[in-house]
């Protein structure tokens, strides 16, 4: 009885140990977003220079969408531009735009050098909406329902496997729902 | 040799001071109100570099949410009304002390239970030292039959 006492302390650090190699499996930089199901927040950005315009909350009302939040000084977002033209090309599901904290003109020179994906686009030069979305950085990429809820997001770039596994089948899904 | 360096280190804390977010362009009027917004930056965690509070950070969205601090303050918002507002979009990691409730209190309790539980052990292992202490055979009966025997064993008596 007494003997098998002695192996309480490894036993007690198998646990820890599993507990925390579960632990590094987590990436515990993404913070969750609040919005999940939720309506998203309403806003109504101006357009961007060069733009008619502008982007409103309820522009995205009535359709599957995507809304992504993006800015000509972010290098991951310049990483993820062709296949949200690919996304945009395919016709599968509206892409929406928000140029994130750009100073005036450097999101139209960006997007006329790499090619405009977005069906609107909406100016957050102060960064206000971006905060009313629980944004922690670009690009990140919402997935809207027709009720105009917030259904999913996205941190960080959209590669061809975050595209294919996760977003166009919840998009998919999300437009063979019946309305609510 | 040691003047010169503690004169150095004074300097490096000095430049890290001037270096520190917020800006003096962003002090508000009120003296109060600055001191609040003060005590508030420093309790709410930059959502970016994650291991800083907004009061420490340089990022350009801590700057905006230290913005939005002073805005909900010159709005008349209680400092537990500005963590709610901000709580509501960025979640609880925007604190930088988790609050205590259902999904934290093992966080919270479980230094609590190891020192309880090492407390215990210690008072249980020195209870047992002691009684093997005091029931031991110290009458010197055993110890001397015990003796004898080893002693036979070497043929010394």
């Amino acid at each position: 009885m007494n003997r098998l006492f002695l192996f309480l302390p490894l036993a007690l650090f198998a646990v820890m140990a599993a507990y925390f190699a579960l632990g590094l499996r987590e990436n515990p930089g993404e913070i969750p977003s609040q919005l999940i199901d939720r309506e998203l927040p309403a806003f109504d950005l101006p357009p961007i220079q060069g733009h008619e315009t502008g982007l409103a909350s309820a522009d995205l009302a009535g359709e599957v969408s995507l809304l992504n939040v993006f800015g000509s000084w972010c290098p991951p977002c310049a990483i993820e531009h062709p296949m949200l033209m690919q996304i945009s090309r395919s016709g599968v599901v509206p892409v929406y735009g928000i140029d994130w904290k750009d100073p005036p003109g450097a999101g139209t020179r960006w997007l006329e050098r790499n090619g405009n994906p977005y069906v609107r686009i909406g100016n957050d030069a102060e960064g206000r909406v971006a905060i009313d979305l629980g944004i922690t950085g670009a690009p990140e990429t919402f997935i809207i329902d027709r009720a105009g809820r917030v259904r999913y997001r996205h941190v960080g770039v959209i590669t061809e496997d975050v595209w294919e596994g996760t977003l166009l089948p919840l998009v998919e899904h999300l437009q063979a729902e019946d309305m609510p | 040799m040691r003047q010169m360096l503690a004169a150095m280190l004074a300097g490096l804390m000095l430049a890290g001071a001037a270096l520190a977010s917020p800006g003096p362009e962003e002090r508000m009027e009120d003296a109060r109100l600055e001191a609040r917004a003060r005590a508030l930056y420093d309790q709410l965690r930059c959502v970016v570099c994650q291991s800083q509070s907004i009061d420490d950070s340089n990022a350009p969205l801590a700057a905006d949410l230290r913005a939005v601090v002073r805005e909900r303050l010159l709005a008349g918002d209680s400092d537990a009304e500005v963590k709610a507002y901000l709580q509501d979009r960025y979640g609880d990691y925007v604190l930088m002390l988790p609050p205590v409730q259902g999904n934290t209190i093992a966080l919270w309790l479980f230094p609590l239970v190891v020192l309880a539980g090492g407390g215990i052990a210690i008072l249980v292992f020195v209870r047992g030292q002691r009684r093997t202490f005091m029931a031991g055979d110290d009458t010197g009966e055993g110890d001397d039959a015990r003796a004898r025997a080893l002693s036979d064993e070497e043929g010394l008596s």
